[in-house]
C-alpha cells in the first residue's frame, strides 16, 4: 500500500469513529471538528468513507447551518456544517420499529413534519395538537409532541410556534414526503 | 386587493391636495399598498417553489390515511441517524483511574469546622502593641509634637524657624515617617506654619506662638511631601538639611 492510500485509510478509520459515536448531546460532528482531526483534506475524507457506505445503505448526509442543502459549499460552509451517518436507501415500517419507534408516535411525526412543510415551515402547537387528536389518545398528544422536539425533530418558540428543527432537516426528505403523501391513494 | 386600481386613483386625486395633512395621508396609502405587493411576492414565491402544497389539501389526505398507510409513507422519505453508544476497554481503563483517583465524598464534601474563637479581655498595653490604640492620646501627642517643635527651633533654629528635615528626621525611617504625619496635623490644625521657598527648594517649619485657627484671607493650598527612604539617607549622611 502506497505511503498516501495508508494516510488516506488511517483518516477514514478516525473519522468512521468520529461519525458513528455519539460524542456530543446532538449526533454527529461539526465540519472544523473533522478539518481539526484529519486536516483540510477532509471534504475528500468523507468522500471516500461516503463510497465505503454506499455498499451498506449508509452515506454520510451533510446539513448545512443555514438549513438549505448548498450545491458547491465553500469550506467555510463545510466547516460550520454538521455531518452525520444517516440510511441511504429506506426502512420497512417493520424495521422502523426496531429502531425504537411505535407506529402511532411515527405517524404522529410524520403528520406534525408534513402539516408544518405545507405552512411554509411553522404552524401552532394547537393546530398540530388537534390534527393528533383525530388519532391518537388526548394525553398522548402533547407528549408525543415534547417527544419530538425532545429528539430535535421540532422546536417551539415563546408564542408556542412549532418548526423544523435539526433532525427533519439532516433525516427527512421533505420534498419526497410531500409528494408522497400527495400521490398515496386513500 | 387590486394594487394598480389604488394606485390609479391615488393617481388621479394627487393635483388637487393643497394641504400636507393630504399628501401625508397619500404618502401613507402608496406605504400600505407597497407592504401588500410585498406579502403578495412572498406569497407567489412559496406557491412556486416545489414545497408548496395546499394546507387543505394535505391536511384532507393525511385525515384519509390509516396509521400504517402513512407510516409506510414517511420511512420512504426518512433517513435516520445512525449512531452507537458502546463502551470500548480504552474507556473502561479510563473510567477506573478516575475512579482510583477520585477522593471519597466524605473528603470531598467535608467542611472545615469553624474556628474557636476565645473570648477575654485585652489591655490597653496589648492594644497599643497592636497598633489599635496608640500610646497617647492624639491631642495630647500633638500638642507634645508643638512643644518639641518650639524646643528645637529654640535650640538649632534661626530666625524662630527651623528646616523640615531636621525637625522630621529621626534615627529610623519609620520614625521619620511617623513625625512627618504629626507635622502634617501641626500645620493643618494652625499649631505650626510651613515655609517653602521654592527657587533655593529649602522648605522651614516655624512653630505658632498660638495655634491659629482663623482662616487667612490668603488661598489655602495643599502641599503633599513625599518621604522617600532616599531622602532620610541623604539626610543621615548630612548631605540634605
Amino acid at each position: 500500500m502506497s505511503k498516501r492510500k495508508a494516510t488516506y485509510a488511517s483518516k477514514v478509520k478516525r473519522a468512521t469513529h468520529m461519525l458513528f459515536y455519539k460524542r456530543h448531546t446532538k449526533p454527529g460532528v461539526k465540519g472544523w471538528e473533522l478539518r481539526k482531526a484529519l486536516g483540510s483534506d477532509y471534504p475528500k475524507v468523507l468522500k471516500v468513507l461516503d463510497d465505503y457506505l454506499k455498499e451498506l445503505d449508509l452515506k454520510v448526509q451533510t446539513v448545512f447551518e443555514n438549513e438549505k442543502p448548498v450545491e458547491k459549499p465553500s469550506l467555510e460552509q463545510l466547516d460550520k456544517a454538521r455531518f452525520l451517518i444517516t440510511l441511504r436507501g429506506e426502512l420497512t415500517p417493520k424495521e422502523a420499529k426496531m429502531v425504537g419507534w411505535r407506529i402511532d408516535d411515527l405517524a404522529g411525526l410524520a403528520i406534525a413534519i408534513s402539516h408544518i412543510i405545507s405552512n411554509k415551515g411553522k404552524a401552532p402547537r394547537k393546530e398540530v395538537e388537534d390534527l393528533l387528536r383525530e388519532k391518537l389518545p388526548n394525553w398522548k398528544v402533547g407528549l408525543n409532541i415534547d417527544r419530538y422536539i425532545r429528539y430535535g425533530y421540532l422546536t417551539q418558540d415563546e408564542s408556542e410556534q412549532l418548526y423544523l428543527d435539526w433532525r427533519t432537516r439532516a433525516e427527512v426528505d421533505q420534498k419526497a414526503l410531500i409528494d408522497l403523501l400527495l400521490r398515496t391513494e386513500a | 386587493m387590486d394594487v394598480d386600481e389604488s394606485i390609479n386613483t391615488a393617481k388621479e386625486y394627487l393635483p388637487e391636495w393643497k394641504i400636507p395633512e393630504d399628501l401625508c395621508l397619500d404618502a401613507e396609502t402608496i406605504h400600505h399598498i407597497a407592504s401588500v405587493v410585498k406579502l403578495q411576492s412572498e406569497w407567489v414565491k412559496h406557491r412556486s417553489t416545489s414545497l408548496y402544497t395546499d394546507p387543505f389539501l394535505l391536511q384532507e389526505k393525511i385525515m384519509r390515511l390509516d396509521k400504517h398507510r402513512l407510516v409506510a409513507t414517511f420511512v420512504q422519505a426518512w433517513r435516520p441517524i445512525v449512531e452507537f453508544e458502546q463502551i470500548s476497554i480504552h474507556s473502561i481503563m479510563q473510567s477506573l483511574q478516575y475512579w482510583i483517583n477520585l477522593p471519597p465524598l466524605s473528603e470531598r464534601w467535608k467542611q472545615e469546622p469553624p474556628l474557636e474563637v476565645q473570648v477575654g479581655q485585652a489591655s490597653r498595653e496589648e492594644l497599643v502593641q497592636q497598633r489599635i490604640l496608640r500610646e497617647q492620646m492624639f491631642s495630647e501627642e500633638l500638642a507634645g509634637y508643638w512643644e518639641q517643635l518650639k524646643t528645637r527651633v529654640a535650640e538649632k533654629g534661626t530666625k524662630g524657624k527651623i528646616s523640615y528635615w531636621g525637625f522630621v528626621g529621626a534615627d529610623t525611617y519609620d520614625e521619620t515617617v511617623d513625625r512627618a504625619f504629626m507635622t502634617a496635623f501641626l500645620v493643618t490644625y494652625g499649631y505650626a506654619t510651613l515655609e517653602i521657598h521654592p527657587l533655593e527648594e529649602e522648605m522651614f517649619i516655624k512653630p505658632n506662638e498660638k495655634p491659629e485657627t482663623k482662616i487667612s484671607n490668603k488661598q489655602l493650598v495643599s502641599v503633599p511631601i513625599p518621604i522617600p527612604v532616599e531622602d532620610w539617607q541623604k539626610w543621615k549622611r548630612g548631605e540634605l538639611k
